[in-house]
């Protein structure tokens, strides 16, 4: 037993439970919270490195789970967030009138334990093909997700979710008929520059670009997350995209250190500053709340890649990789807190534009709170996650040199501004107060708590730091195999 | 010494922040109680820490945030000279805001954003390090913004977005400025000031015009002042506190910090930026003086005033001599203490009388004696008539600038200076002299609690004005400790 397998076994096992137990499944959640934070403290807790076979099947033929600082910092983030995005959900999706099933109701939380499975399998796991899996998981929970709000954005994910897998899978292939293994640590030991692994490299990064949402493949994002219902445009925004993120870093700095050219990295740095002046504008010129939340994650997104240049140089780049590593975690928490207290805003007022806003923080100041936090740590002010994250990047984008990196991050950061602090003075506005359905105490904390937490891990920033550290760069697969129980 | 006492100062004020936040309207009694009980016992706190000063005693707390980044909070001499002065400005204009609003509404909102001000200015003024300085810095601006689009009207709204633009984007170019340094020498401490020596010129002149830049727009240099005209929407205790003791005084003693403790005057003569820097400020004085007079609302005139106040400090600073720096050092104290009787006078005449304008001053004088009176003594210290503040650092400035071999400084103050009567006296005449334009009602100006508490804080903080003026060879005076500082930190 390890916490590494059952971090994806417990929520496989509640989805199973959840379908059985039809409406009355919702009320595992109560369960699946105690055991997924024993879990995560568990794994927080292990020694640095820590790996774990599944089954007794050695390497190459088995799957190798493994515990480095960036699968302990998104396995652990992923658990705040669908926790409380579960609590939340919670309410939304209550029983109809007399206790009857209603089809949200019962379709969501299937979704929700398949989408977090999946997540930590894409988080933890070191095997390619596993990988695949992990991230059909959480694509297929997604696009029924987003399906609950508009069919027809879900139909375009679905399409363009698929390209991506193949685009993936295709590569995963070409690289097994290579080196007859696909496990990413033995491939870093025998990797070689030749055109079919170059080439099966370029289908998955192009796969995974898709599904990271990454400008200019970032078209289908938008429509999705802004229909979908408030706790599963948070699951999607906040988890999702990660998952593509976490296996593009496997596969760039794991598996293919050697073979990557600094031309190549350069150019995913070049799409990543395109993301964020991009997103950013759209995220402007938005005048519906949640479109302007959704492109708002194209922009941060755009920082993810921002830092893939700044890791490899020599100088920084453990400053580099902390601060990559800590802008996922951070943009997770804020931006689950801000659909979630965006869902909660519109509810109130019954609407779907920012004029709608007018007078709010007079009625539900708690709410506007939250959006305001998570938007302190999105535009990365501090104290916060997202301050912590952006300034990292920036020192070590100043020590290297990286003076266009430095820009962006800094303009971005003001574009930010422009954008979230419109929302929040639309909520201030007028004199009168508005006239709202009643709150709910359950949903009202939920923003508030994932708000609080990505201010508040502004001040845990040594110990992120100390944590993303942990060994990920690849070690010997000899060792790996070695601490086989 | 290593000790909590200055964490303690700045958290303390967490406190009746949260209370604020937390208490219903029905209970603003307390929440009134707590808020000045709190801002006493900060009043106390800093008292405590002058003790410990004066026997040479400066504590300091330590914590590493970041891998290489310690956060120091570190009361020195030239801290405790700011924290002094907001602690007991933030007293004052608690108690007036309190009689300001009355029992409006949403007033929980109001003082735990106005606590969380607090807070940060005391965290600017005690910060031992540059990062640490950005930080409370850029939380400062994060907690006036909700002040300024209190009421919520377009023009509040307006103000507030102008403000953020303005602020956010000083701040950006700050940041890039210390962590480029920083990654060019480490750790930046104010007490040890970073060895600069082999460092090309250009990149030490461009970090420096990009922190004097980013940290000017809050210290209100031209053209970066805009804002702070615009954020005259905000309500008068606002308008008091952002113009005294928090923004535009946190971007000012930013700068001091840059040209003292982290450039040295020896690098910033040597590189030769102090001169256009001094420019920089004259011509804000100037410039701001001049709208000034163009000025029909009684604010926004008083809001152009401060645009040319706040850059003698930086006039002072940048001329690099003991006169100069003496000068800057005593008018951040002098412009708060002036300037917050001011603003406070303006909204108790707004609020009691409806009076805006220039042209509602008719016969103020006789209706509201004890708020004009204080108004006057105001006036009369901006334009630095003896024996006022004001006279103080315009004598120092101006020996500053002979020293310093800048005689156009002379030119610049003396031009201010009539500017500033131009602007003010006028307003004199019309309360004392002019008969009432219109028939006003009898306003009984201090009957009531109230009434009370709303007059007299501009009452305490104008006969400062004259005592700081009148008995500035005293121990203890403003000036005195002005001298302190510059002999023991940075005339070597």
């Amino acid at each position: 037993m390890s916490p590494l397998d059952l971090l994806v076994a417990v929520p496989l096992a509640l989805m199973i439970a959840a379908v059985l137990l039809g409406s009355r499944g919702r009320l595992l959640l109560l369960a699946a919270i105690p055991v997924m934070a024993g879990l995560t403290v568990w794994l927080l807790l292990l020694p640095e490195g820590t790996a774990h076979i599944v089954g007794d099947w050695n390497l190459p033929l088995g799957i190798l789970l493994r515990a480095d600082g960036v699968a302990q910092l998104l396995v652990a983030a992923t658990s705040a967030c669908a926790s409380i995005i579960g609590l939340y959900a919670l309410r939304e999706f209550a029983p109809g009138p007399s206790g009857s099933e209603t089809a949200h109701g019962y379709a969501f939380w299937p979704l929700f334990y398949l989408l977090w499975g999946g997540a930590n399998a894409g988080f933890l796991t070191t095997d390619l093909f596993n990988l695949y899996v992990a991230l059909e998981m959480v694509s297929l929970a997604a696009v029924a997700m987003a399906a609950m709000g508009s069919l027809r954005a879900a139909l375009q994910y679905f399409v363009v979710a698929l390209v991506g897998s193949l685009a993936y899978l295709l590569g995963v292939a070409l690289l097994f008929a290579n080196y007859a293994t696909v496990d990413i640590t033995l491939l870093a030991g025998t990797a070689r520059p030749d055109l079919a692994t170059k080439v099966a490299l370029a289908v998955m990064t192009a796969g995974l670009l898709i599904k990271a949402a990454v400008f200019p493949l970032h078209g289908w994002l938008p429509p999705a997350h802004a229909a979908a219902p408030a706790p599963a445009s948070a699951l999607l925004s906040a988890i999702v995209v990660k998952v593509g993120f976490v296996i593009l870093l496997r596969l760039w700095f794991e598996a293919f250190p050697a073979i990557v050219a600094p031309a190549a990295l350069d150019v995913l740095g070049w799409l990543g500053a395109l993301a964020v002046l991009y997103g950013s504008i759209q995220a402007i010129r938005q005048e519906t709340l949640k479109a302007l939340v959704a492109y708002s994650t194209v922009a941060q997104i755009g920082y993810l890649l921002l830092a893939f240049p700044l890791v490899v140089t020599a100088a920084g780049s453990d400053r580099a990789w902390a601060g990559m590593t800590i802008h996922a975690i951070a943009h997770m928490l804020a931006k689950a807190a801000m659909f979630l207290a965006a869902g909660l805003m519109l509810k109130a007022v019954n609407g779907h534009r920012l004029e709608d806003l007018s007078g709010l923080v007079r009625v539900m100041p708690l709410t506007v709170a939250a959006f305001g936090l998570a938007a302190i740590s999105l535009m990365g002010l501090p104290p916060s996650a997202g301050f912590i994250a952006k300034f990292l990047l920036l020192e070590a984008a100043l020590e290297q040199g990286a003076v266009f990196q430095a820009a962006i991050l800094l303009v971005g950061g003001l574009m930010a501004a422009v954008y979230l602090f419109n929302p929040l003075s639309r909520t201030f506005a007028g004199r009168d107060t508005p006239v709202t359905e009643a709150k709910d105490t359950l949903q009202t904390a939920a923003p508030l708590a994932l708000g609080l937490l990505a201010v508040s891990l502004g001040f845990a920033g040594q110990a992120m730091v100390d944590i993303s550290a942990g060994v990920s760069q690849a070690g010997p697969p000899a060792a790996a195999v070695g601490e086989v129980p | 010494m290593n000790s909590l006492l200055p964490l303690l100062l700045v958290s303390l004020t967490i406190v009746p922040a949260l209370i604020s936040f937390a208490l219903p309207d029905r209970l603003a009694v307390w929440r009134d109680a707590i808020n000045i009980g709190f801002a006493l016992s900060k009043l106390a706190l800093v008292g405590a820490l002058l003790l410990a000063a004066r026997e040479g005693t400066i504590t300091e707390w330590r914590y590493e945030f970041l891998p290489g980044h310690e956060f120091i909070l570190r009361p020195d001499s030239l801290s405790l000279l700011f924290v002094t002065l907001s602690a007991f400005l933030w007293l004052i204009t608690t108690v007036y805001a309190i009689a300001y609003f009355k029992r409006g509404p949403h007033l929980g909102r109001f003082f735990g954003f106005f606590n969380l001000c607090v807070l940060s200015a005391t965290g600017v003024a005690i910060s031992g390090t540059a990062i640490t300085f950005f930080l409370f810095y850029e939380l400062l601006t994060l907690a006036t913004w909700p002040l300024v689009v209190h009421k919520g009207d377009e023009k509040s709204l307006r103000a507030g977005r102008i403000y953020l633009i303005y602020t956010l984007a000083g701040s950006a170019a700050f940041l890039a400025g210390i962590v480029w340094l920083k990654s060019l020498v480490g750790t930046i401490e104010f007490t040890a000031p970073p060895d600069l020596t082999g460092i090309p010129r250009l990149e030490l002149t461009l970090i420096f015009i990009l922190c004097i830049g980013g940290l000017g727009v809050k210290a209100a240099l031209i053209p970066f002042h805009v804002w702070l005209p615009e954020a005259m929407a905000a309500p008068a205790p606002v308008s008091a506190l952002l113009h005294a003791v928090a923004v535009v005084k946190a971007g000012a003693f930013g700068i001091l910090r840059m040209i003292y403790d982290v450039y040295g005057i020896d690098t910033v003569s040597e590189l030769g930026l102090g001169t256009p820097l001094a420019l920089w400020a004259g011509a804000t004085i100037l410039y701001g003086s001049f709208r000034a007079v163009m000025q029909t609302d009684i604010k926004k005139r008083l809001a152009y005033s401060t645009v040319s106040q706040v850059s003698y400090i930086i006039l002072g600073a940048s001329l690099i001599g003991p006169f100069a720096i003496i000068g800057g050092l005593v008018h951040l104290v002098h412009q708060g203490i002036m300037k917050i009787t001011l603003f406070m006078c303006a909204g108790a005449l707004d609020n009691r009388m409806g009076i805006k304008l220039v042209a509602d001053l008719d016969g103020a004088g006789r209706a509201m004696p004890v708020t004009m009176a204080a108004f006057s003594i105001g006036a009369l210290g901006m334009i630095g008539i003896p024996p006022t503040a004001g006279f103080i650092s315009k004598w120092y400035l101006g020996m500053g600038g002979l020293q310093s071999e800048a005689s156009w400084v002379i030119a610049v103050l003396a031009g201010s200076s009539l500017l500033n009567a131009l602007y003010f006296l006028p307003l004199l005449y019309r309360a004392w002299l002019l008969p009432p334009s219109k028939e006003l009602a009898p306003v009984r100006e201090l009957d009531g609690a109230w009434n009370r508490m709303l007059v007299l804080p501009a009452a305490v903080t104008a006969l400062i004005t004259l005592a700081a003026g009148a008995f500035a060879t005293f121990p203890f005076s403003p000036l005195r400790w002005a001298e302190l500082i510059a002999e023991s930190g940075y005339l070597k």
